[in-house]
């Protein structure tokens, strides 16, 4: 517990990805199983003890300390957690750790009836700073900038594999990942996947920039204005991943149980709708999908309201062939006949749009006014399916009005009748690969744009993923992507960025992409038309 | 009946002993200042008369460049004040030449703790319970949260900071006067008898230090050396440069600050600090209810600080107590 809790203060005062991921992999390398393993699920939010809640804390404090004293403290710390931690009663007995699993242990054999009086047994065993590393894994609330991408690509740096592979080996296994650690560590076989229905990492595209493509070699297909979804059938259980891996088989029960066949299928989840006809026809805008999205459980009027479906891009696995290492247009083929097999309702396929040239395709996407779409994807038709976003493979060119993708990463209270909402918010890009120690940059703010559902939304988003706070302004972890509409934008002495957006206006909530994924400096400063 | 003490007269810019027409560490110039010890807040240019210890005095003659109507006073002797009353200077603990000032008049005794500490400091001799009937007492870490940790564990995690960087160096933020040369005390006593880097503005009070008896080893300017010179080495500074340009020409600092205030997680953060030091010269939460319980006044009256919390600690203790909001007495950086 002593290394552990060292660990997470390190990380809290650490602010470099680089450093983090360096904290990370040594403890990950060092520490002995399984108490890395719970270590790991508890710095991802993989653990839960349903006898500790948050007012447990309370409760065992106010039988300890005066209530204006601890709301005192309390209020000046910020934290429930640390704020106990630092208040109990320094036991007379010299601190005896209990190790992470010992900790882990116990906490799960507590029930509610028994917290009261287990859970200061621990606490006394431990100085301050476990204390506060042991409230913060029991109550399940470590936020300290650690998502699940970071711990990922931590493991693979601790154990030198690819972070791929980790991806892949992951999903399905629970804590402590005993066959993970001993797949990298002690080079075992890798935890069998085939008989699980996991997530492949997604195949991802560059932006394309003022270069023109030779559509002898790319395809082109419209990018959908949905969300990028994945469907695994394996063995007759199917999935829904989002695009960042999350599991949404239950927001999305229709699309789940409508896949007859084992596969593994990339495609774009889009809602019904009528309003727009459009190139192809039968898709409504996000916003009619937005309706839908973060929802853990579905009514039966929404399902009839808003019937998704998928629209499908590619075929990874058929019927336990992997078409993975296919070329393109082979993996095409295939889906084509596939698509054909499927429930019409809930699948259907996105279409090559049948350019003859670059300068043909450009004016078919000048044309095209359907909400639900975003742009064109070019695809080479040669290439495999690989995970991440490998150069000169796929491209997106998206549509007018300018589109980035940001991360949220301050947010301001308004004024009048918002003055209780934090609605001003300002966002930023990487300066470089987020995967190799970029830092997000301010490129702009904007106070509009969104719906008041949605600014409900992110105001409990920016109180809940708050890490600091200056005055007004509370920083928040940085985790939420927001896709930004601007004019134009222009070259900037006043902006660290060395950019100014103009016009710019939260376009629409990406809860679907992870922030890493967000855009970089460059890609903004790409569209400079100055 | 109880006593109104009404022969001593908190005001927001100091407290105002009447029948001696002298001030206690006022924030504005008077005639006759009583100075418990030098740090800025208290200790300001400008008076007509300013009592203080020897060694504050000579801290304020750095400072302030004169020593114009100066008037030492050392710890234990007692000096007498116009209208029949007496005031005597007892260690305080809190930087060197620190004091606790006791005002006695018509059989009353006072005691002003200015700032002070409870723990043992090399630089400096150790605060002493006096028996009182009002201790007037400073509330900086006035809150239950703030326990400091025994300063040799924080020494400890600094030398560690330093064996498992050793292509780095590790940057400490310290207050100018007193925390820098405790925690240099310190990590003399720790057995790291390397050579230490300071700021330029940190020189002339370690001087000052050492002559006034304060062994503080081998230290040289970061200025006089190269980066190179630097790596695998302390050096401290004053908080403000930490992030600063001037800690460019540093290889690589692991940032530290040696503050009371570390001890909360988010004021570390805010600080940009990667190595929180929970070293301070000021009483912990412990230390400042614990000096009430030894002192056993008739009142406290609370100076500056978290007054809140010490308040109702008196409360809850059935011990009678009032807060002064004396003005002007920030202490950020401890």
């Amino acid at each position: 517990m002593e290394r552990f809790a060292a660990l997470i203060d390190s990380l809290v005062y650490t602010r470099s990805r680089n450093a983090k991921l360096k904290l990370l992999a040594d403890y990950l390398r060092e520490t002995p199983d399984p108490d890395r393993g719970w270590a790991l699920a508890a710095l991802t939010d993989g653990l839960d003890f349903p006898a500790v809640k948050s007012s447990t804390i309370r409760n065992l404090m106010s039988e300890r300390i005066d209530p204006v004293l601890w709301t005192l403290s309390r209020d000046y710390v910020g934290d429930s957690a640390e704020t106990a931690s630092l208040l109990w009663p320094t036991p007379d007995a010299p601190p005896d750790p209990p190790t992470v699993s010992e900790a882990v242990d116990a906490l799960t054999r507590m029930t509610r009836a028994n917290v009261m009086a287990e859970l200061p047994r621990l606490l006394d065993r431990l100085d301050a700073e476990g204390r506060y590393a042991l409230l913060k894994l029991a109550t399940g609330a470590m936020r300290i900038g650690i998502s699940s991408r970071l711990a990922k690509t931590a493991f693979a740096q601790a154990f030198d594999v690819s972070v791929e592979d980790v991806e892949e080996h992951w999903h399905g296994q629970q804590a402590p990942y005993s066959a993970l650690f001993d797949w990298a560590a002690h080079g075992a076989a890798a935890p069998s996947s085939e008989d699980l229905p996991l997530f492949r990492p997604f195949m991802l595209a560059h932006p394309l920039e003022d270069a023109q493509l030779d559509l002898a070699d790319y395809a082109a297909e419209w990018k959908w204005d949905g969300i990028r979804v994945q469907v695994v059938r394996v063995a007759g259980d199917t999935r829904v991943y989002s695009r960042s891996g999350d599991d949404i088989s239950g927001t999305f029960p229709e699309i789940a149980s409508a896949l007859d066949l084992d596969a593994v299928l990339d495609g774009e989840l889009l809602v019904r709708g009528i309003h727009q006809g459009g190139e192809e026809g039968g898709a409504a805008s996000f916003n009619a999908l937005q309706q839908r999205l973060g929802r853990k459980t579905v009514s039966k009027k929404m399902l009839a309201e808003s019937p998704a479906f998928v629209r499908l891009y590619d075929a990874l696995i058929v019927e336990g062939e992997d078409l993975r290492t296919l070329p393109w247009r082979d993996r095409r083929a295939r889906l084509e006949t596939l698509a054909a097999r499927l429930d019409p309702q809930h699948f259907d396929l996105s279409t090559v749009i049948p350019a003859a040239d670059f300068a043909e395709l450009a004016a078919i996407r000048e044309r095209a006014r359907d909400d639900a779409i975003e742009g064109v994807m070019l695809k080479r038709r040669d290439s495999p399916y690989v995970a991440g976003r490998k150069t000169g493979l796929w491209y997106k060119w998206k549509r007018d009005p300018l589109l980035i993708d940001c991360v949220l990463m301050y947010a301001q209270r308004g004024s009048g009748k918002r003055s209780s909402f934090y609605s001003d918010y300002t966002f930023g890009c990487w300066d470089g690969d987020p995967d190799a120690g970029a830092e997000l940059l301010p490129v702009g703010k904007a106070y509009f744009g969104f719906t008041d559902e949605e600014l409900k939304w992110l105001d409990r988003h920016v109180r809940n993923h708050t890490v600091n706070r200056f005055g007004p302004v509370r920083e928040t972890d940085k985790s939420l992507v927001l896709e930004v509409a601007f004019d134009s934008v222009h070259l900037s002495k006043r902006h660290k960025s060395g950019l100014a957006m103009r016009f710019p206006r939260i376009h629409r909530i990406r809860m679907d992409k992870p922030a890493h994924e967000a855009d970089r400096i460059e890609t903004l400063k790409a569209m400079v038309r100055d | 009946m109880a006593r109104d003490f009404s022969w001593i007269r908190p005001e927001p810019w100091g407290i105002h002993v009447v029948p001696a027409d002298c001030w206690i560490d006022p924030s504005r110039p008077v005639d006759r200042a009583l100075v418990t010890h030098g740090h800025s807040d208290h200790a300001r240019g400008g008076h007509g008369e300013t009592v203080a210890t020897p060694e504050t005095l000579a801290i304020m003659k750095l400072r302030y460049a004169t020593s114009e109507g100066a008037v030492p006073v050392a710890y234990h002797e007692t000096l007498s004040l116009r209208g029949g009353v007496s005031a005597t200077y007892i260690p305080a603990g809190h930087v060197l030449g620190s004091a606790q000032i006791l005002l006695e008049h018509a059989g009353e005794r006072i005691i002003v703790t200015g700032d002070f500490k409870r723990r043992a400091d090399p630089t400096c001799p150790p605060f002493e319970v006096t028996a009182c009937d009002v201790l007037i007492t400073e509330a900086t870490f006035g809150l239950p949260v703030f326990r400091h940790p025994p300063v040799e564990h924080e020494i400890a995690k600094l030398l560690a900071a330093l064996a498992a960087n050793p292509e780095r160096c590790v940057l400490v933020g310290a207050y100018a006067l007193g925390k820098a040369q405790r925690l240099i005390a310190e990590l003399r006593r720790a057995g790291h008898h390397d050579v230490i880097y300071l700021h330029g503005a940190m020189e002339r009070m370690c001087r000052l230090y050492e002559e006034l008896g304060v062994d503080l080893g081998d230290l040289r300017l970061v200025s006089d050396v190269t980066k190179a010179d630097l790596v695998g080495r302390v050096v401290v500074a004053p908080p403000s440069t930490l992030n600063d340009r001037w800690s460019r020409r540093l290889p690589d600092p692991v940032t530290a600050m040696a503050s009371g205030w570390m001890r909360v997680r988010q004021r570390a953060r805010q600080r940009m600090v990667e190595l929180p030091l929970v070293i301070s010269d000021h009483a912990d939460w412990d230390e400042l209810t614990q000096t009430v319980i030894d002192v056993n006044p008739a009142e406290t009256w609370i100076t500056h600080g978290r007054e809140e919390a010490m308040l109702r600690w008196c409360q809850l203790n059935q011990r009678r107590a009032r807060a002064l909001a004396l003005v002007g007495y920030e202490d950020e950086d401890d």
